[in-house]
């Protein structure tokens, strides 16, 4: 049994990391928490020549056809960096929605602008209060036009192009929603950023009228395609969630040590030292989940759907936990603008919602076990 | 990342599992299997005797013992085969509870400090189960805080003489040996005065008295020793060095890899799968389901954390401290996992024993689970261990450190 990533798996992480801590300090985070740029157009660009945007993408849609173990590693380093791009949006699920369901062309012409960092893109899913389900999907598609609204859409106002889902049919099955690619530079595009938890990842409304679009995947296959593209970026962003769980966690320790107080170090009394331990233990369980994930994701394997699931719940709970708890090990201290704690509590409680919230994976996630114990 | 065996890994796998499929006592296999916490474990047989006829003939065949030396009665075989071993002997590895002590404690201790004369004679019907070892440390006065003891041992000619008492002794009432952890001196500060030793538990002086738990039943003793004479030549370690001998053991039983830790999870998920509440199926439930959810992926947490321990020990590696989790997070898990399946029951939760429910299953849990949050290192020892081995943070300020054992307060109150 080799339940680990190889030693070239753990070489790019360590790769990535180095980049990241340079490229990537609080103070380039910063630059965008302070709403002084959109996201960082710098990073990106070195994201690109690293070849981390394309790492999953076959070599003959320009990526490095590294593969999904990969990019589990370098989403672990973006979620510890807290970087401020629209990577999970374009590399998860753009991407991977392209990669699932597009035509030879649409992979061609999109794929390749992505690893080279010229596209950025997303997945325009919402329409305000709800979780993932066709009956919440009311855009509608008709003779190749797009009519309607979503919100939230993550990263989209810097977005060059969605994948939309749209409302065909009305028989009330799964079989109503199909996807459109837009491009978001043509017209009938509206776009209206939103204030949001998280800063340093974009939320915006986009609004389509009479918005020409290109089916993606087949009429009617859209749902099915949207749950295997959330599938596989949860599993993704759980690895986000992992990293991002760990440096609250290490933030917190060292801020454990350094501290004085009642003349000692506040690491020193239990009540403090038990809050960490218990951060250590989320942090573990959800990595250990995340692996399982990793491993399904990576092989195709039919585990895939409930070991999403469980990598989503247990790296959500496990990020939430740490960065809120990394607050108060800080004390006073953690709830200033100045210090980096809020930076990861916004993160973590933007990414709980991102794919659907707690609440529906838990859901899902009993559904998925039923069904492999009935099979 | 894959599951799969190395060939080697295989091929002993394949040689485990047709020998246990030919050897193992297979018509105790179902009730093995529903097993679960606080419930005997068998009701058709003495599960002392099933025990120890299975873990003699695993001795006969070269199956007892995996990771000890032959010489000793052991196969020398490497920590993964022992995972491996412990998959495929599944539910028959209930059996081993009574030896775990021994085996994983009491032996490795034996090993790194007993004479070599004695290794030989004492190991091997330890490794084949024909004799039973227990462990005497924990005290009235000395529980999370060991090296707090005060069973006396005083040196008289060739022996040494052991007066005090000892508590929380699984399975001494069944035990032929002990290895007991004692004090020697109490003029130098606590971790500074103990000695170790190991015991006939016949001897004259040695009484086991059950204790009656909290849940109703009797799985530990407390033992009293009463002017109990050990020859010296059964000391382990040096004088005055109990301490560190005792380290030696309390590391051996954390660094059991790859034993299952029961979370009650399997348990439940069954029971809500067919359970019918008032308004309905529980797993239609989106309560039970949310509740159900937290608790399924905790357990497939321990699941891989342990599949990632086994993964280092495969590849050589000594596996990280991951794997401490285990304890802590199954033992509070399983409290409110049987606490939770009893709600579900409504008032008639209330019923125990084989009237109720599943004839009491979560209700045995229930009463057995404050137990193990308690048992092997508290959860807050647990934590303990986490925030300083592991996260790096000081150790707990000890006002004791420096004071004679003797001068050290005896009462909170009064």
């Amino acid at each position: 049994m080799n339940f680990d990533f190889s030693d070239d798996q753990k070489q790019l992480r360590d790769q990535a990391r180095k980049f990241l801590t340079e490229k990537c300090s609080p103070k380039a985070v910063r630059i965008v928490l302070d709403g002084k740029a959109p996201y960082d157009k710098e990073l990106w660009k070195g994201l690109a020549e690293m070849g981390f945007l394309g790492v999953a993408i076959p070599e003959e849609f320009g990526g490095a056809g590294a593969g999904h173990l990969e990019l589990c590693v370098i989403a672990e380093e973006m979620g510890r960096a807290n970087a401020p791009v629209p990577f999970s949006s374009t590399v998860y699920l753009a991407a991977e929605a392209l990669l699932i369901a597009g035509s030879d062309a649409q992979k061609k012409k999109w794929l390749p602008t992505i690893a080279s960092g010229e596209a950025i893109g997303t997945l325009a899913l919402f329409e305000g209060k709800g979780n993932p389900a066709p009956k919440n999907v009311r855009l509608t598609a008709a003779n190749g036009v797009l009519n309607g609204v979503k919100r939230p859409v993550a990263d989209g106002a810097i977005a060059d192009f969605a994948v939309v889902a749209a409302r065909t049919g009305s028989s009330g099955r799964d079989g109503d929603i199909s996807l459109f690619l837009v491009d978001l530079k043509g017209g009938g595009v509206e776009v209206k950023s939103l204030t949001n938890l998280d800063p340093t990842r974009g939320q915006a409304e986009i609004s389509f009228r009479d918005c020409k679009a290109e089916p993606l995947g087949g009429a009617g296959e859209g749902w099915s395609i949207l749950c295997q593209v959330l599938d596989r970026a949860a599993v993704l962003c759980a690895f986000e969630q992992v990293g991002g769980s760990d440096r609250a966690l290490e933030m917190g320790r060292d801020y454990a040590l350094d501290r004085i107080a009642f003349g000692r170090q506040i690491g020193s009394f239990q009540a403090v030292k038990h809050m960490l331990a218990d951060m250590y233990v989320s942090a573990t369980l959800a990595r250990s989940n995340s692996y399982y994930g990793a491993w399904a994701l990576s092989t195709n394997a039919a585990e895939l759907p409930e070991a999403a699931a469980a990598a989503r719940i247990s790296a959500t709970q496990a990020f939430q936990h740490c960065a809120k708890n990394n607050i108060q090990v800080h004390g006073g201290m953690g709830f200033t603008w100045e210090f980096d704690c809020h930076m990861y509590y916004r993160r973590a409680n933007a990414m709980a919602l991102g794919l659907g919230s707690l609440s529906y994976w838990e859901d899902q996630l009993i559904d998925r076990m039923r069904k492999k114990n009935a099979a | 990342m894959n599951f799969d065996d190395t060939p080697q890994e295989a091929e002993f796998r394949a040689t485990a599992r047709a020998w246990i499929g030919a050897n193992a006592p297979g018509q105790y296999e179902d009730e093995l299997r529903k097993s679960s916490l606080g419930r005997t474990v068998l009701k058709s047989a003495n599960i002392l005797e099933v025990a120890k006829a299975w873990q003699k003939k695993k001795a006969d065949a070269g199956w007892a013992c995996l990771h000890w030396p032959k010489e000793y009665g052991g196969r020398g075989s490497t920590p993964i085969e022992r995972v491996i071993w412990q998959q495929e002997e599944g539910p028959f590895g209930q059996l081993s509870r009574m030896f775990i002590i021994g085996h994983g404690m009491c032996g490795p201790t034996m090993m790194a400090f007993a004479r070599e004369e004695h290794k030989r004679s004492y190991l091997p019907p330890l490794a084949s189960g024909e004799k039973i070892w227990c462990q005497l440390f924990s005290e009235p006065a000395g529980g999370s805080d060991v090296a707090g003891l005060r069973t006396r041992a005083e040196r008289d000619g060739d022996d040494w003489v052991i007066n005090g008492q000892k508590i929380w002794t699984s399975g001494a009432h069944y035990s032929d040996y002990g290895i007991l952890l004692t004090r020697t001196d109490p003029t130098v500060p606590k971790h500074k005065g103990l000695t170790m030793f190991f015991l006939d538990m016949k001897s004259p002086g040695v009484e086991v008295r059950p204790i009656k738990q909290a849940s109703g039943a009797s799985d530990f003793n407390e033992v009293y020793f009463t002017n109990v004479r050990i020859p010296d030549h059964q000391r382990l370690g040096e004088v005055g060095d109990g301490w560190n001998v005792s380290l030696t053991t309390l590391m051996n039983e954390r660094s059991a890899i790859g034993a299952a830790v029961s979370t009650g999870f399997p348990e439940l998920f069954e029971y809500c799968s067919s359970l019918m509440l008032d308004d309905g199926p529980a797993i239609e439930d989106r309560a039970v389901r949310s509740k159900l959810a937290n608790w399924a992926v905790k357990a497939s947490g321990l699941k891989y954390t342990s599949m990632r321990a086994i993964s280092s020990l495969s590849k050589g590696e000594r596996p990280g401290p991951e794997n401490s989790i285990g304890k802590l997070v199954a033992g509070s898990m399983i409290q409110d996992v049987a606490t939770y399946a009893l709600d579900l029951q409504g008032a008639s939760g209330v019923v125990s024993g084989e009237d109720a429910e599943l004839a009491g299953r979560f209700q045995a849990m229930l009463l057995r689970a404050p137990g193990t949050r308690v048992e092997g290192g508290t959860d807050e020892i647990m934590r303990n261990i986490i925030a300083e081995r592991v996260l790096g943070l000081p150790g707990d300020i000890r006002v004791d450190k420096d004071v004679p054992f003797s001068k050290i307060p005896t009462k909170g109150r009064g």
